[in-house]
């Protein structure tokens, strides 16, 4: 099936819902090509080719919503399917804020190239998959005589799907993406730390270089030897770039509409108020030119806009979806993240640890979690103690805690190197006296 | 290699929607075939006529699977339906369906796996997958035609009444019976969120030794969320019950402490304080604490880490590890209970496998690959998300039995701790043997007893050293209520675990340095 078959096939499934019942209805149908492949000591461990197909209707009848999806795409059973779910919209209690978006919120433009598409993917010779995998676990794999085990790793796939609303929009998109990447196991002692290093692009010819995933995959795992746990107390927090983009998440689960409307945001009410030191602004931008989550439309059909989400430390917008933003009288603009940039700063990771007297330079979090209701979050850590400037030692099985409200107004800096790899661009980030957990 | 658990996702979020089945229970929709039959009473000739194959499809599929020199070839067949709905601001006022049907075909060249599937059960699109899959080998083979055997299975999940027969009315007044009661034990309730799913699974599977199996696997899930507000304060909290279960299950005193157990635990999150940070002796409630059970151990002992020898455990076999009172399984046997399974996704049977027997590192939780490559029988461990997966080792219900120590005289031991009682989610780091788990409520233990209630901090430790820590084990031996989620290589399968009450001597906990 094309995108053109998969749009009339939706169309004709807007139209079947409607026949049987259905006030409005949006309908998606997507499909995705993928290629895994896992190499280990020169030899294909795995490998898995597929190929996945879904319909997805949302269906209104006067003012009851359900939602609804199956793979299997053959017309008789997508009657039967349809039929069903229409049927079963009728038991459920009527809502006035359950309707499609308002056609004015729909893309004006759709032509827009976001670059998001490599049109040889096609091209993409088997064995030049599979000689990636290998490159890089032997690249990883030369490194260091204490590394026990090494994985090659690459996967791409190309997407494409078609959107289509009962109350005028007809929308289509396709994307590819290609990834490669490692991972090593030192031994150390009884313990057998790990590392990897992956990274991607929208584009084959653009992937990051098997000398760069090999090497960095067996320096992650390599510069682990020797972890510890340390004393407890206030230190500052630097965390690597990679890593950084989790904390995000402390944001963008109070910052929805859903969150707001159902009291679970420690964010309402602070539109416009300070939640952050002054250092931090953080733009949603989903025009990025191949960023891993460019579009032009989120999964509501509501068109996508470059914003500024929080600028220098006051909170200026939520994500506000379709239905919770009728629900709280709120303008929709889209409930979710899409590519975050932020005003970087002037200095990298490197220049910042030098100025660091005392600290712990964060390379990855291990568990933990955040309470979006309170603000509250604790989460493991591992990565290295900062003395006077210098890296010292590996630190592991420590924790840190604390409040979002308190937390993000302890942030000190922004590095200038954002990461590239993630559709969340995040630097290098500084905070002052974080509690740590540890001896 | 990172592996984690969670609560709460029982619909995946990329294939979020489904009732379709819910309304007309005597079709299932989405299958080509419109079988008449339905439930744990199938025999695998319905199966076949279910997915509208024969044996000699099957075995038309495998020659193509093995026809470049592949060792061994399976198929795993599954249609799935999954129902969900919710309740919020008073209103069941959402509901969603997710019918997922098709086929997986796998293909072995030593431990080497070469794996496609097809969402179109016919002759031509399973040939073109088997032929993707076959291409793991390079040479080039003739298969004879396979006699199919079908060994009689135990049912480890019998429910009243098949989900497909329950319609989505029937379900609605759960919703509301939880929420009412929700809002009627406590004034300062000013937010319920209810959803009930049930999910479920046809499986048939075959491979080229001859073995054939089919199972049906029904799953449940009633969960509440609560918010409430104390002179500004809000706080919220949750609690569920999930199982391999039918209705019936769902009585008025499960609903009631289904109601009774959210408000508790969100309302007395006004009180809580935070622990001193550092080493703290902590001791684990009775039941979802299996948890760290899942990630101090459980994870480190599935046989693919240990394989590539890349599990902090991998040369423990044999040794002792902990205390002798300690015994800890993996379980697929337990009684409707949520990781159980009749036959693994392989289609080997399933038991109860003993991890560590009296503080002795006893087996690893086996899958084909890792059973061949140590020269064992498998334990029944290989399972898989679903037919779009390649099975590999995965835990079942985690749990630790009986030790000779009385709960009352463990927290009486503790002269500053933490008790953790309810818990959200964990991760594991499987070489160095860094665990965690999130405790989303629970007491301090000053002097001997249960003081002020402590929210929201993580708990972070080293597996063989917290086994070693284990200084306690109770004679209350409770599995968890609630629906987890285990989490590896992207695959989510659902678990379950179980502890009695147990003390640690000391764990790092997240708290507030003075």
């Amino acid at each position: 099936m094309n995108n053109k078959e998969r749009q009339e096939l939706a169309t004709w499934a807007v139209e079947f819902a409607k026949k049987k019942g259905a006030s409005e209805v949006a309908a998606s149908i997507n499909n995705s090509r993928s290629v895994e492949i896992q190499v280990r000591e020169q030899k294909i461990e795995k490998i898995k080719e597929s190929t996945t197909n879904g319909l997805s209707l949302n269906i209104y009848r006067d003012h009851k919503f359900s939602g609804h999806s199956t793979n299997n795409l053959a017309k008789k059973d997508l009657e039967k399917f349809i039929t069903e779910a229409v049927e079963a919209t009728k038991f459920l209690t009527a809502d006035e804020y359950r309707e499609l978006p308002d056609p004015s919120l729909y893309p004006k433009n759709l032509d827009k190239d976001l670059k998001i598409e490599d049109n040889s993917y096609n091209q993409v010779a088997p064995e030049q998959r599979v000689l990636i995998a290998k490159e890089i676990e032997q690249i990883a794999r030369s490194k260091s005589d204490k590394i026990i085990s090494a994985t090659g790793g690459y996967s791409d796939d190309y997407s494409e799907s078609v959107l289509v609303h009962s109350n005028g929009l007809i929308a289509e998109r396709a994307s590819t993406s290609f990834w490669a990447g490692g991972e090593v196991t030192v031994k150390d002692g009884d313990a057998r730390p790990e590392g990897w290093h992956w990274g991607g692009s929208r584009f084959f010819e653009t992937m990051p270089t098997t000398e760069e995933l090999g090497s960095q995959a067996a320096e992650h795992a390599i510069r682990k030897m020797g972890q510890t746990k340390i004393a407890s107390g206030k230190y500052d927090m630097l965390i690597e770039n990679r890593t950084s983009g989790r904390l995000l998440s402390l944001f963008f689960n109070a910052m929805k509409a859903r969150a707001l409307q159902q009291k679970s945001s420690y964010l309402d009410g602070m539109l416009g108020k300070e939640i952050a030191a002054p250092v931090l602004t953080i733009i949603d931008d989903p025009y990025i030119e191949s960023g891993f989550a460019s579009r032009l439309y989120d999964g509501q059909g509501i068109a996508a806009q470059k914003r500024t989400m929080i600028e220098k430390g006051v909170l200026k917008e939520y994500y506000i979806d379709n239905y919770y933003g009728r629900k709280l009288g709120m303008q929709p603009n889209g409930g979710s993240s899409s590519n975050i940039l932020f005003d970087y700063g002037t200095r990298d990771l490197n220049a910042i640890v030098k100025d660091t007297q005392k600290g712990i330079f964060v390379t990855s979090f291990n568990g933990g979690n955040s309470n979006s209701t309170t603000g509250d979050f604790s989460f493991g850590v591992s990565g290295f103690l900062v003395e006077d400037g210098q890296l010292v030692k590996a630190v592991n099985e420590m924790n840190i805690s604390g409040n979002s409200k308190k937390f993000w107004k302890q942030l000190a800096e922004v590095g200038n190197d954002p990461y590239k790899y993630s559709s969340i661009l995040s630097p290098t980030l500084l905070f002052k006296d974080i509690n740590f957990s540890g001896l | 290699m990172k592996a984690i658990i969670n609560r709460r996702d029982f619909l995946k979020a990329g294939a979020v929607t489904a009732v379709g089945a819910a309304v007309l229970p005597q079709v299932l929709s989405g299958c080509t075939s419109g079988p008449a039959k339905i439930g744990a009473n199938m025999t695998i000739h319905d199966y076949l006529e279910h997915f509208g194959v024969t044996e000699q499809m099957i075995n038309q599929i495998i020659a193509v699977g093995l026809s470049k020199g592949g060792d061994y070839c399976d198929l795993f067949f599954q249609h799935s339906i999954a129902n969900y709905i919710g309740l919020e601001d008073n209103a069941v006022n959402r509901a969603y369906s997710d019918i997922s049907f098709g086929v997986g075909i796998r293909v072995l060249k030593g431990d080497q796996t070469g794996y496609s599937f097809s969402e179109e059960i016919n002759l031509e699109a399973m040939k073109s997958a088997a032929k993707t899959a076959a291409n793991i080998a390079n040479t080039s083979a003739t298969v004879e035609p396979i006699a199919f055997e079908s060994p009689k299975l135990p049912n480890y999940y019998l429910i009243k009444t098949p989900w497909e027969k329950i319609s989505i009315n029937e379900k609605i007044p759960y919703l509301q019976k939880v929420n009412e009661k929700v809002f009627a034990l406590d004034g300062r309730v000013i937010k319920s969120n209810v959803w009930f799913n049930d999910e479920t699974s046809y499986v048939l599977f075959a491979n080229s030794e001859g073995r054939m199996t089919c199972d049906y696997q029904p799953m449940a899930q009633l969960s509440v969320s609560v918010t409430a507000e104390q002179n500004g304060q809000k706080e919220q909290n949750y609690f569920d019950y999930s199982g391999r279960r039918g209705i019936e299950f769902f009585t008025p005193e499960a609903i009631n402490t289904l109601a009774n157990e959210a408000v508790k635990r969100t309302v007395s999150l006004f009180d809580a304080v935070k622990p001193k940070a550092g080493e703290l002796p902590v001791v684990l409630a009775a039941g979802s604490s299996g948890i760290l059970l899942h990630e101090a151990i459980g994870h480190g002992m599935e046989a693919d880490f240990n394989r590539k020898e890349t599990s902090i455990f991998s040369d423990k076999i044999g040794k002792k590890v902990a205390k002798d009172f300690v015994s800890i399984v993996d379980d697929g046997t337990n009684q409707n209970i949520r990781g159980s399974i009749n036959v693994d996704d392989e289609g080997n049977d399933t038991e109860k496998t003993y991890m560590v027997a009296g503080g002795t590192m006893e087996s690893y939780l086996h899958d084909r690959i890792s059973a061949k490559h140590y020269g064992i029988k498998p334990t029944g461990n290989g399972r898989r998300e679903s037919f779009r997966h390649m099975p590999m080792p995965r835990m079942r219900n985690t749990y630790m039995e009986n030790g000779p120590h009385k709960k009352d005289e463990i927290i009486e031991s503790v002269k500053y701790g933490v008790y953790a009682e309810s818990f959200s989610n964990g991760q594991v780091m499987i070489g160095a043997g860094d665990f965690t788990f999130y405790v989303k409520s629970g007491y301090l233990i000053e002097n001997g007893k249960l003081t002020r209630p402590i929210k929201d901090i993580n708990i972070i430790g080293n597996g063989p050293k917290v086994l070693a820590d284990i200084e306690m084990v109770a004679d209350d031996l409770k599995m968890a209520e609630g629906g987890w989620t285990c989490g590896k290589n992207g695959q989510g399968v659902p678990v379950s675990q179980g502890l009695p009450t147990v003390k640690v001597s000391k764990i790092t906990v997240g708290g507030v340095n003075a």
